[in-house]
C-alpha cells in the first residue's frame, strides 16, 4: 500500500511537473508535531485538545468554523438557514442536505443514516459521551431520505449549530461503529483508532500515545486535494523541542500548541526556518477551583465527589480572595508575552457574548487579606497560615508539566502564601493529565487536588454548550466514568435555569446578556472557574509549508487539505 | 618478636591501628583526596550554606514590579550566580538543592548497601538460599529501573504525601525506590567474596569451635568483605545522585517547588542559549559530585585491600 502510494504520488509529480497547480498527493509528506501525543481517534471518547485536533484529520462534521468564525459546510450541501428554509421558523427544527456523492474512504456512500447513528452513539445511555453538551435538547434526529437530515428539538433552538458541527462533533460511519454503543463504546480500540471518515487524510498506523501515519483518502471529495499524499503526526516531547523542531531543526513542517517563554520565542524567530502563528480566539488559561473535596481520605469513589463539599472552597469569599491576591499581568509578562492577555472571563470572545467585567485585573493583596479575615479564617496560632475550627487553609495546586505553567505556579504560590495559605504544588505528565484515562487518579477530570490549572476553549463562536457544561448534570464522577465537563463541579439551580433560558433566547443582544451574566456567576464574580490568561494560539509554521491559516473557533488543522509545499 | 635478655632500655612504637594505615595509603592516592576534599567542601556548603547564605530559596517579590526587575538577574553582590526567571536567587536553590541531592544520595545508598550485603551474604553463606536469593537478583537485575521508577512514583506519590506530607513523602518514596531498585550489585560482590571466605581456614576453624553461623557472619565474614561493600556504597551514592537528577529532570520527583539540582537543571533548560549558567552550576555540581565520590571510591579500595597496602 505504501509502494503504491509513492509510486502513485512520484507518477503524479513527473506528469504534472510543469502544473503550477498541486494534484492529490504531489507534494510528498508532512511533518506535524503535536506534543501532547493523541490518544484515540474518536473525539466522542475524549475531551482532549490533541484527541480532537487528530480526529479531525480523519472524520469531518457537516460544517465547521473558517478562521473568521463563520460556519461553512464540510460534509454539509449548504449551510441551513432561516431565510434559505434549512431552519424551521420556529426555530425548534434544521434540515441539512449531505453534498451529493460523498463517500467514505471505504468507498461506501455517506448516507444520512450515519448522521443518525452518530446522534445515537453519543447519546447512549452509559456511554459518558465527552460531547453530550452539543447534543443537548434535541428530541429526535430523522432521516427522511439519504441525503437529508432533519434534527428537531425540544423547545425553540436560537443556535441549531450545535449538533454535528465543528471538530468536536463529527460523523461516524454507522457501519463501523454499529456495535459501540454505549458501555461497550470505550472497548472498540480497532474502531476507536482507525475510524474511517470522509476527511483529507485516512489513517494508516496509529500507534496510541506516539505517531499517527496518515495518508491522503483517495475518495475525498476534491480530486485535487490534499496536496500532501502522506501526513505523519507525531506526538511526545515538549512545547520548546516542538517549537525547536520547526524554528531551528526544520525537521517539523509545523507544530501545534508551542507555549513557551517570550524570551526563546524571539530568539527562535531569529534562526528564520519558520514563523510563529498567533491569534486569539477563546481559548484561556483558567485555575479551576475544587467546590468537592478531593482529600485522600476519602473512600476511592468519594473523593471529588458531590458527596463532599470543600471545607473552604465552597465559600466564594475565599475564591474571591484567592483571585485578588494574583497578578495576572505580571504573570502574562513572564510567561506569555505576545501571546496571552489577562483576563476576568472564561468566555473572552467573541464580543456579543464577551463579559466585560474587568474587576479581577489589579491585584489587591491587602483587599484579600481583608476577605479572608472577614470569612473567619485567621492565623490564629501565629504559623503564618490561616485555620479556622482547627482546619489549616492548605490547598494542593496540580497542573500539567510545562515550564511556564510551574513558573505561574510558582508565582501564584508566592503570592498566596503572602496572604497566608498554604501551597503545595504538583506537576503531571501532560499526556496523562489530560489523558482522560478513567483509570488514572491523575487526570484533570477527576482532580484529585484543591485547586488544578489548564486552558480551555469552545469551538464555534457560540458559547452555549460550552457555558451548558457547568450544568449540575455535567459534574465528572465514577458514574459517568469522569467524562463530563464541569470540571470545578460548580452546581447552582439558578445557573441551570439560565443555561435552559439560553438555549430558548433568540434575541442576540439578550443572548449575549445571558451569556455575560452565566460567566460573571461562574468566573469573573463567582471564581469557581477563575480566569487567568487569554491565550492566543501559538503555533509554529515551517517556512516552506503554504496554506496555513491558523483558526482558533475550530480544530487547528481544519484546512489541512488545502496545506501545500512551498517550492 | 622482642629479644627478652636485651639489656637495652626498649622502644617500641605505639601500635598502629589498622584505621591508620588505611589512612596513611589513602593519602598516596591524591586523586581520592583531592575527590574528599571537594566532597566534604559540598558537603558543607549545603549543610552550613543555608546558616550562611540566608536567602529563601522560594522567595519570589510578591511585588510584581519588583519581580519582573529582578527576573534573570546577572552574577552580582546580591546573587553571586545571579537569579532565575523569576527572581530567585540562584545560589541559595544550589544550596537547598544540594542539601535533597546528597541526602538522596546517602540515603538511598544506606538503603542499598544494607539490602544488598544482607542478600549476598546470605545467598553465600547458606546454600539452600543461594539459588532463589540470586534468581531474584537477576529478576531485579533484567527489570528496566526507570520505567519501574516512574510506576513506583505515580502509584504511590500520593498516598505517601497524604501521610507525611509532600516533601517527606517524596523523599522516603523517592530514596526507597532508588534503594531497592540498586542494590543488586552490592549482593553479587558480596556473595562471591563470602562464597571464597566460607572455605578460608580461620573460617573452618571458628566453625570447628561450634561458633553459630550468626556469629561467625558478624566476627569473621563481614569484616572482610567490608573493602569491596564500601566500594559498591561510594559507587551507589553517584547513581542515587544520577537517578533523583534523571526523575526530577522527567518533573517526576519532587514537587516543583522543592529545589533539587536535577530539577534546576530542569527548569533551566529552556533558557540553555539565553543563560547558560542556569544549567552549568548545577551540572557541574552533580558531575563533582559524583567524580569526586568515585575516585573516594577509588582510593578506599586501593587502602582497605591489605595486599594493596603497604606496598
Amino acid at each position: 500500500m505504501k509502494l503504491r502510494t509513492i509510486l502513485m504520488g512520484a507518477a503524479a509529480v513527473i506528469a504534472t511537473a510543469p502544473a503550477a497547480m498541486a494534484e492529490r498527493g504531489s507534494d510528498g509528506n508532512v511533518n506535524v508535531i503535536y506534543w501532547q501525543a493523541p490518544s484515540i481517534l474518536n473525539p466522542y471518547l475524549s475531551s482532549g485538545t490533541k484527541d480532537i485536533e487528530s480526529s479531525s484529520l480523519v472524520i469531518e462534521p457537516l460544517a465547521g468554523f473558517d478562521e473568521k468564525g463563520d460556519l461553512f459546510p464540510r460534509l454539509a450541501e449548504d449551510i441551513p438557514t432561516v431565510e434559505n428554509g434549512g431552519v424551521s421558523k420556529d426555530m425548534t427544527s434544521i434540515t441539512w442536505k449531505l453534498k451529493k456523492d460523498l463517500k467514505w474512504s471505504d468507498g461506501t456512500p455517506v448516507t444520512s443514516a450515519d448522521v443518525a447513528f452518530t446522534y445515537q452513539y453519543c447519546t447512549a445511555p452509559d456511554g459518558g459521551c465527552a460531547q453530550g453538551a452539543h447534543f443537548d435538547g434535541i428530541k429526535s434526529v430523522e432521516t427522511p431520505d439519504p441525503q437529508t437530515i432533519v434534527v428537531t428539538f425540544t423547545a425553540p433552538k436560537p443556535n441549531p449549530y450545535l449538533a454535528f458541527v465543528g471538530g468536536q462533533s463529527p460523523i461516524l460511519q454507522k457501519a463501523q461503529f454499529a456495535d459501540c454503543l454505549g458501555a461497550a463504546a470505550p472497548t472498540c480500540t480497532e474502531q476507536n483508532f482507525h475510524p474511517i471518515g470522509t476527511g483529507p487524510f485516512v489513517v494508516k498506523d496509529f500507534k496510541t500515545g506516539d505517531v499517527l501515519q496518515l495518508e491522503a483518502n483517495p475518495n475525498y471529495r476534491d480530486p485535487a486535494k490534499p496536496a500532501f499524499a502522506t501526513m505523519t503526526l507525531k506526538g511526545g516531547g515538549d512545547a520548546e523541542s516542538a517549537a525547536r523542531a520547526v524554528m531551528e531543526t526544520g525537521e517539523f513542517d509545523y507544530a501545534w500548541n508551542t507555549q513557551i517563554n517570550p524570551d526563546l520565542q524571539a530568539q527562535m524567530t531569529a534562526a528564520g526556518k519558520g514563523h510563529f502563528v498567533n491569534a486569539f480566539g477563546t481559548l484561556v488559561e483558567r485555575i479551576e477551583m475544587n467546590q468537592t473535596d478531593p482529600s485522600p481520605d476519602l473512600a476511592e469513589g468519594e473523593r471529588s465527589t458531590v458527596k463532599h463539599p470543600h471545607p473552604f472552597l465552597t465559600d466564594p469569599n475565599v475564591r474571591l480572595a484567592l483571585s485578588k491576591a494574583i497578578d495576572r499581568q505580571a504573570l502574562v509578562d513572564v510567561g506569555y508575552g505576545e501571546a496571552g492577555r489577562p483576563t476576568c472571563s472564561i468566555v473572552p470572545a467573541p464580543a456579543a457574548y464577551a463579559s466585560t467585567n474587568t474587576d479581577c485585573i489589579k491585584q489587591d493583596l491587602d483587599g484579600a487579606k481583608k476577605l479572608l479575615d472577614e470569612a473567619g479564617w485567621k492565623d490564629t496560632d501565629g504559623d503564618g497560615i490561616r485555620d479556622k475550627d482547627g482546619k489549616k487553609m492548605h490547598i494542593l495546586f496540580q497542573t500539567s508539566t510545562n515550564p511556564v505553567r510551574q513558573d505561574v505556579q510558582a508565582l501564584v504560590k508566592g503570592w498566596w502564601n503572602e496572604v497566608g495559605v498554604e501551597v503545595e504544588l504538583k506537576n503531571i505528565d501532560a499526556s496523562v493529565y489530560f489523558g482522560g484515562d478513567a483509570g488514572s487518579p491523575d487526570t484533570f477530570e477527576k482532580f484529585y487536588a484543591d485547586v488544578e490549572m489548564y486552558a480551555n476553549n469552545f469551538d464555534g463562536t457560540n458559547p452555549e454548550a460550552y457555558l451548558a457544561g457547568y450544568l449540575c448534570s455535567k459534574i465528572p464522577g465514577p458514574d459517568n466514568q469522569w467524562q463530563g465537563e464541569n470540571i470545578p463541579r460548580y452546581c447552582d439551580p439558578e445557573y441551570d435555569k439560565l443555561v435552559a433560558e439560553l438555549a430558548k433566547t433568540s434575541d442576540m443582544t439578550q443572548r449575549g446578556d445571558l451569556a455575560k451574566k452565566m460567566n460573571d456567576m461562574v468566573s469573573a464574580v463567582g471564581m469557581d472557574s477563575m480566569a487567568l490568561i487569554d491565550r492566543g494560539r501559538l503555533s509554529a509554521a515551517s517556512n516552506t509549508l503554504g496554506g496555513v491559516v491558523v483558526n482558533t473557533w475550530d480544530s487547528e488543522l481544519w484546512n489541512v487539505q488545502d496545506w501545500t509545499r512551498i517550492k | 618478636m622482642l629479644d627478652a635478655g636485651s639489656s637495652a632500655p626498649l622502644t617500641l612504637a605505639p601500635p598502629r591501628s589498622q584505621w591508620r594505615d588505611v589512612w596513611d595509603q589513602f593519602r598516596t592516592h591524591k586523586g581520592a583526596l583531592i575527590g574528599m576534599a571537594v566532597f566534604f567542601a559540598l558537603v558543607a556548603l549545603v549543610v552550613l550554606g543555608p546558616h550562611l547564605w540566608r536567602y529563601d530559596p522560594n522567595f519570589i517579590e510578591p511585588d510584581a514590579m519588583k519581580m519582573i526587575k529582578s527576573r534573570n538577574q546577572p552574577a552580582s553582590l546580591a546573587h553571586p550566580i545571579g537569579t532565575d526567571q523569576l527572581g530567585r536567587d540562584m545560589l541559595a536553590r544550589m544550596i537547598a538543592g544540594g542539601k535533597v541531592s546528597i541526602s538522596v544520595g546517602f540515603v538511598a545508598m544506606t538503603i542499598s548497601i544494607c539490602f544488598g550485603t544482607f542478600v549476598g551474604v546470605m545467598a553465600g553463606f547458606f546454600r539452600r538460599l543461594d539459588g532463589p536469593l540470586m534468581r531474584l537478583t537477576d529478576l531485579f537485575l533484567a527489570l528496566p529501573l526507570l520505567p519501574l521508577l516512574l510506576v513506583m512514583v505515580m502509584l504511590f506519590r500520593d498516598a505517601l504525601a497524604g501521610v507525611m506530607g509532600p516533601s517527606l513523602g517524596t523523599f522516603l518514596l523517592i530514596v526507597t525506590a532508588i534503594g531497592v531498585t540498586s542494590w543488586m550489585q552490592s549482593a553479587r560482590i558480596v556473595r562471591g567474596e563470602v562464597l571464597a571466605l566460607k572455605e578460608r581456614e580461620f573460617v573452618l576453624a571458628a566453625r570447628s569451635i561450634g561458633t553459630p553461623s550468626r556469629r561467625l557472619i558478624l566476627r569473621h565474614v563481614l569484616p572482610n568483605v567490608v573493602s569491596p561493600v564500601m566500594v559498591a556504597a561510594t559507587l551507589n551514592i553517584a547513581d542515587a545522585i544520577i537517578t533523583e537528577s534523571a526523575l526530577s529532570f522527567l518533573g517526576l520527583g519532587f514537587p516543583p517547588d522543592f529545589p533539587t539540582w536535577g530539577r534546576l537543571l530542569f527548569d533551566g533548560l529552556p533558557y540553555l542559549q539565553q543563560y547558560p549558567e542556569r544549567v552549568f552550576w548545577p551540572g557541574l555540581a552533580i558531575s563533582l559530585t559524583v567524580l569526586s565520590v568515585n575516585y573516594i571510591g577509588d582510593g578506599l579500595r586501593d587502602a582497605l585491600d591489605p595486599r594493596i597496602r603497604g606496598r
